[in-house]
């Protein structure tokens, strides 16, 4: 069952009135029915996680923001930048009212005076459908002032990036908007206190998915959603598949779906029948590279399953790899990425990308040697954990993670 | 043309002023109608956007640099940006784009003596699941290969020489 791929099933659920026929907006309804403070224990008590790639709780983010400071915003993060994620896309391209229904009832229950859409910029279509949305649902009531004549007043805004990876880094997004450059900021404080949100007022910044997940929770209720996944992943989860498979795409399946499901069962396998699967970056660029072993593939889609196997789920953008692929031209390829996409603040990360590629490439050349292999893990190494956002870790991941599990892919481009 | 002044993009440009807490946050969508108007960011749109936000022009140069939707040089009239990341590159990306340079006779970031195509490469755009793709001056294209491609060449020309 679709909760947020609903466009799959309902022709045209991208029309107000069919997704109001489909009970739309009751999850809004019910809400302004409710105190703030109980609306958020409902998503509290469902479990909801961020589904950005932190995986945060979405109920307890949302419980940090300040009661009493009189202005709050909601930014819902559409930059949809990882590598190999397209999920977000399809929410908004296929049913944008449930994205903007999950973002009102998170404004309600913050008491929020506005939301801002940050949608990457090559999204502009979409962000000109959402633009559509907003004015149909002002004509309704449901956006502006006293909506439904609860007494709750909330606008909703597009905006549009510009080709930046770093603008899905919350942080970075926040200046963005504001009109800095997209870097990220030092905290504390952070985004939900004063002094660290937009316009330095108290905001939540949720992903796409995390908030499309909102309106199924507060119309069927807590129980009913903690009842799909498992124990400490709760819901559904869309699952974007890229690289050496039959049928690559999107695939909504509950949390706790094994990997091998996903990719034997549902993506159809491996591309190219003689030629077995090698490994799997099962969140982009940004999560540690595993082999795909038995134990990888019979492992459950959750945040402490994948825990467990030494990666992530993050956003659960997962690239396959078959045995034709050289890891060493992995690392390169992320790389390139990261040093593209470094926004220069910290030092670590804006030169330890630059210093990381020029020496793979050297490697990948053939004029590198044992010791250039174990200089880029050291480079790496002190990337991690010495950046203001997480960047910096992504980056060093490719790196630590492909030497470690495929050395003979390195060995095999350097003279000892 | 200007910008300021100009009725095309009067109600746009109050728009996106009346969003925001502060005049700055328009930075952003005021950089992409510069584009629309002048082609590219150049030094007069720059100036026009530093005006109508009360900014200095280098304050907005500095925001048109670290972006790349915004073009700080002339493209062809058909900007073609080639994904070649990772999960397109497993698809073949990267041949792709290499004969897609070879064929318009180009270099990368290149434009063809003709004007008409740019050809550069650049990382994910969200449509892993169609490579090989590109975008067509922000319209994406998905789903390649070269007779696909060299049809699409042929009917831009077409369209282009005003017989499309």
């Amino acid at each position: 069952m679709h909760i947020l791929l609903r466009g799959r099933d309902i022709p045209n659920i991208k029309q107000l009135d069919v997704y109001e026929a489909h009970g739309g907006f009751d999850g809004l309804r019910k809400s302004l029915a409710m105190t703030p403070d109980q609306v958020i224990d409902v998503v509290k008590a469902s479990g909801l996680r961020g589904r950005g790639g932190a995986g945060f709780p979405t109920g307890v983010k949302w419980s940090f923001i300040p009661q009493h400071e009189p202005i709050k915003y909601v930014t819902v993060n559409a930059d949809e930048s990882e590598t190999g994620t397209f999920k977000d896309r399809e929410i908004m391209e296929e049913n944008p009212y449930q994205l903007i229904e999950g973002s009102l009832i998170c404004a309600y229950a913050i008491q929020a005076k506005a939301v801002y859409i940050y949608l990457r910029g090559e999204f502009w279509d979409i962000g000109e459908q959402l633009d559509a949305c907003i004015a149909a649902l002002r004509e309704e009531n449901l956006v502006g002032e006293n909506i439904l004549g609860s007494g709750y007043d909330c606008e909703v805004y597009t905006h549009l990036g510009a080709g930046a990876y770093i603008c899905g880094e919350e942080s970075a997004l926040l200046n963005s908007l504001e009109g800095y450059l997209g870097q990220p900021r030092v905290r504390p404080p952070f985004p939900a206190q004063k002094g660290g949100g937009l316009y330095k007022e108290a905001t939540v910044v949720n992903n796409v998915e995390t908030l499309a997940n909102v309106p199924f929770i507060m119309t069927e209720g807590a129980p009913a959603f903690k009842a799909i996944g498992t124990e400490q992943s709760a819901g559904n989860k869309i699952y974007c598949v890229s690289g050496h498979v039959k049928r690559p795409g999107n695939y909504e399946l509950p949390m706790g779906t094994t990997f091998r499901e996903l990719l034997y069962e549902q993506a159809g396998g491996p591309l190219h029948d003689d030629r077995p699967f090698k490994a799997m970056l099962p969140s982009g660029g940004s999560g540690p590279i595993v082999p795909l072993t038995d134990e990888v593939l019979d492992t459950r889609m959750s945040y402490e399953d994948c825990a467990g196997i030494g990666t992530i789920i993050g956003s659960a953008s997962i690239i396959i790899m078959d045995e034709t692929v050289d890891m060493t031209w992995v690392a390169s390829k992320v790389t390139k990425f990261f040093k593209h996409e470094s926004c220069g603040k910290c030092t670590p990360c804006r030169e330890g990308t630059y210093w990381l590629d020029k020496v793979i490439d050297r490697i990948l050349d053939g004029r590198g040697t044992a010791d250039d292999v174990k200089r880029i893990a050291d480079v790496a190494e002190n990337m991690a954990g010495t950046t203001l956002c997480a960047l910096g870790d992504f980056a060093a991941n490719p790196i630590i993670h492909t030497i470690r599990h495929f050395p003979d892919d390195f060995a095999q481009h350097v003279q000892a | 043309m200007a910008i300021i002044g100009n009725p095309k993009y009067e109600q746009r440009i109050e728009r996106h002023l009346a969003k925001y807490e502060t005049k700055r946050s328009a930075v952003m969508p005021l950089l992409y109608i510069a584009q629309e108007e002048y082609g590219w960011v150049n030094s007069d749109g720059i100036g026009e956007v530093a005006q109508i936000l009360n900014l200095d022009p280098t304050q907005v140069k500095s925001i048109a640099g670290f972006y790349t939707m915004y073009s700080e040089k002339p493209k062809g009239k058909y900007w073609l940006q080639v994904c070649t990341d990772l999960p397109c590159a497993l698809q073949g990306a990267d041949d792709f784009h290499a004969w897609l340079k070879d064929e318009l006779g180009v270099d990368e970031g290149g434009t063809t003596d003709d004007g008409l195509f740019t050809v550069e490469h650049v990382m994910c755009l969200a449509a892993c699941d169609k490579a090989p793709m590109l975008q067509c001056n922000f319209r994406y294209v998905e789903e390649l290969d070269q007779n696909k491609m060299r049809q699409l060449l042929a009917k831009w020309r077409s369209e282009a020489n005003g017989r499309g």
